[in-house]
């Protein structure tokens, strides 16, 4: 077989599922609007649940991709997508224009805008960051606040852009509780004599080893876990941030001063796969992430027969899910291509 | 604190403000205990920004504190405020200035309910045609008034004989600005720059050479909050919400408070009083209280106003600490006396004179 497929999107599905149709014996472009490949995970330290150095994820995505069946256009974004018949012909930002066979979606997700949550007082005050922000910052090993002191006293407020209807986001984004019991732990270890705080609505727990996670960061990190929505942040004439929040469990309000805040920040369709859809005539859902033609046993397919859907573009995923489902997607690909007798 | 990050905020809430022909509507509570502020606020438009203003003498209260008592029901204030569009569609204008936060967030909550049930609106077009025989137009552009002089700060402060600065100091004066509650926090998009961080008075305290404190309680109700003062089993609660705001600015040492909202004004200046009384506690620096001022003093003072022609003398907390950190002259054998000099009597217990 040597079919063209072109592949939208070089991060965590679009190098999974280019890898893997290259590997079928198809000619592959992988196209990728940023210099380099990897998604949202080449910015990440460490992984849940078993704390794996991103770097991995990367290595081997990018292995996956150095076969002579991928040619990777970096820095390059979609301007158009038309079928005629069977073949699809994509323009881009840098003048290509192509034919293919297939194509796959895997534009991802971006992090919801913190600043939106006007009220959290991100891009206001100095250490109100968000998860990804300190993923930078255990990179670079460095936790500190803005003056350059050691945060003693650190809280998490989960569901940011999230669960929430004035963010117009009433979807779960599924990976943030799990992140924030992470990103706590690493705080404890990074910083033993600092308090951890997490204010939480429900702790979703849905995977594999993450409940274990969440019972060791309370029983071995002693992490302090309070079922509440943060209303307010505001500043101390020290620079603390002053966090009120209602402790549901306890049944009261509460304020405490922090030295740092980290925003759980959500996930949210990708801007890029918002302009192909608007160009392409691809369906989108109410949560504005790309539509599937069927939630069971059609995830990958889209309304558009050849065009296919891998990874986060359809849904908040994690790792391991996002390849799985860019693998499946290879095999809507391999089966269309079949059946069309292409 | 990044200031990018507040403008960056403040650029997702412009809104449109008139920017002539006015039809303003009073406010019950300032007509009586801050009278100079909206006396002052039609002499600066008309006089000195040369902006036609009308006033009907048919306006009447919207009924607010009623509604918010539970003792107006929602068709009747419905009603009382289509009559006074329809007060202002006979006098010839389209844009209303509303001196009141009560009645701001009335008529902006009345208009959205319109939008969205328009049947209400043609139910309260029929209740008023048939008391009065009046019809309304929908109005064009609804300001509150400290939009206004919000969107004139850069005009005011290019006429302005005293800047906010400390003159004894010569650092800018610190200032606590409190935005009443129903100017934005129920429709963010009807203030400039919505309800978590309005521009409308801290715009102004920076054109005209202040800064604004942030503290932390900086978005608590001032205690008004109608049924904790109107219900008086829950006044207590009411001076409580008071102390902890002012404990809160405290630490800042701030030289007065701005205030939008006639309940605003009211409560800060008055239950600092009865805070010291009850407690001995004050809230400003070197034992003295905190003087709170309306955006229309303020601007008074800026362009130079004689501060009892201002009416500050009606404030339980007096001005004359502010004043003398801004540098202006005042003599207070003239503080309580009419406009044709006649010696009114003197209230007791002032605090800060």
């Amino acid at each position: 077989m040597n079919r063209d497929v072109i592949v939208i999107g070089g991060g965590t599905a679009g190098m999974e599922a280019a890898g893997q149709l290259a590997k079928a014996e198809c000619k592959v472009t992988l196209i990728e609007k940023e210099e380099e490949a990897g998604g949202h995970v080449r910015n990440w330290c460490h992984l849940f649940p078993d704390r794996r150095n991103s770097a991995d994820v990367v290595k081997y995505l990018s292995d996956l991709i150095n076969q002579k069946n991928i040619t990777f256009l970096k820095g390059t974004s979609v301007e158009s997508i038309n079928k005629s018949k069977k073949k699809f012909h994509i323009k881009t930002n840098r003048g290509h224009e192509m034919l293919s066979d297939a194509v796959v979606i895997a534009t991802g997700f971006d992090l919801f805008k913190s600043e939106k949550k006007e009220e959290y007082g991100y891009g206001i005050y100095n250490n109100v960051i968000t998860s990804a922000d300190l993923e930078a910052m255990f990179r670079s090993g460095d936790l500190r606040k803005q003056n350059g002191e050691i945060p003693g006293r650190i809280g998490f407020v989960h569901c940011v852009g999230s669960r929430d209807e004035k963010s117009g986001n009433l979807y779960c984004s599924k990976l943030c509780c799990v992140t924030a019991v992470k990103q706590a732990i690493e705080i404890r270890e990074h910083l033993p004599e600092s308090k951890v705080f997490c204010f939480y609505m429900d702790m979703r727990m849905g995977g594999a080893h993450y409940e274990e996670l969440y019972m060791q960061s309370q029983e071995k990190y002693a992490v302090n876990f309070i079922r509440g929505k943060v209303s307010e942040v505001g500043e101390s004439i020290n620079n603390g941030l002053i966090v009120k929040v209602e402790d549901t469990l306890a049944g009261r309000p509460l304020k405490m001063e922090l030295d740092m805040l980290v925003l759980m920040a959500g996930m949210e369709m990708a801007e890029g796969g918002r302009k192909i859809a608007g160009m392409s005539g691809l369906n989108t859902g109410e949560n504005r992430f790309f539509a599937a033609a069927d939630n069971h046993f059609g995830s990958n397919i889209s309304n558009i027969k050849g065009i296919f859907y891998a990874g986060t573009c359809t849904a908040p995923m994690n790792i391991t899910e996002t390849i799985s489902h860019a693998r499946a997607s290879v095999t809507e690909v391999m089966d269309y291509l079949k059946e069309s007798n292409i | 604190m990044n200031i990018e990050g507040k403008r960056h905020i403040w650029s997702d809430y412009q809104k449109e403000i008139a920017d002539d022909h006015f039809f303003y509507v009073r406010s019950c509570i300032r007509q009586s205990f801050f009278p100079g502020s909206e006396q002052f606020f039609l002499n600066l438009m008309r006089n000195i920004l040369g902006k036609d203003v009308y006033e009907n003498p048919g306006h009447t209260t919207c009924t607010g504190i009623g509604y918010h008592s539970d003792i107006v029901p929602s068709a009747t204030i419905m009603t009382v405020i289509a009559r006074h569009f329809a007060l202002m569609k006979e006098s010839g204008y389209k844009n209303i200035a509303i001196s009141c936060v009560t009645s701001f967030g009335l008529y902006t909550e009345i208009l959205d309910t319109w939008k969205h049930f328009p049947e209400q609106l043609e139910k309260t077009r029929e209740y008023l045609f048939k008391a009065t025989g009046r019809e309304f137009d929908i109005p064009e552009n609804v300001a509150h008034s400290s939009d206004i002089i919000y969107k004139f700060k850069d005009l005011i402060a290019q006429k302005a004989k005293n800047l906010l600065i400390n003159k004894i100091t010569g650092e800018p004066l610190k200032i606590v600005e409190h935005i009443g509650c129903h100017y934005a926090k129920m429709f963010p998009k009807s203030g400039v720059g919505g309800a978590e961080f309005p521009h409308v008075l801290s715009g102004m305290i920076e054109a005209w050479g202040g800064n604004v404190v942030d503290y932390p309680e900086r978005r608590h109700c001032c205690g008004f909050g109608f049924r904790q003062y109107l219900v008086q089993a829950n006044r207590g609660y009411s001076v409580s919400n008071t102390a902890k705001k002012f404990s809160s600015m405290k630490p800042f040492k701030p030289d007065m408070v701005l205030t939008n909202c006639p309940g605003c004004t009211m409560f800060m200046d008055k239950w600092q009083y009865t805070i010291k009384e009850m407690e001995g506690t004050s809230f400003g620096d070197k034992g003295e209280s905190i003087p709170v001022l309306t955006y229309e003093e303020l601007a008074g003072l800026v362009l130079g106003y004689n501060p009892w022609d201002l009416g500050l003398q009606y404030h339980m907390v007096q001005s004359e600490p502010l004043l003398k950190k801004l540098g202006i002259e005042y003599d207070n054998a003239d503080k309580f006396k009419t406009k044709d000099g006649k010696q009114m009597p003197i209230p007791q217990n002032l605090i800060n004179s």
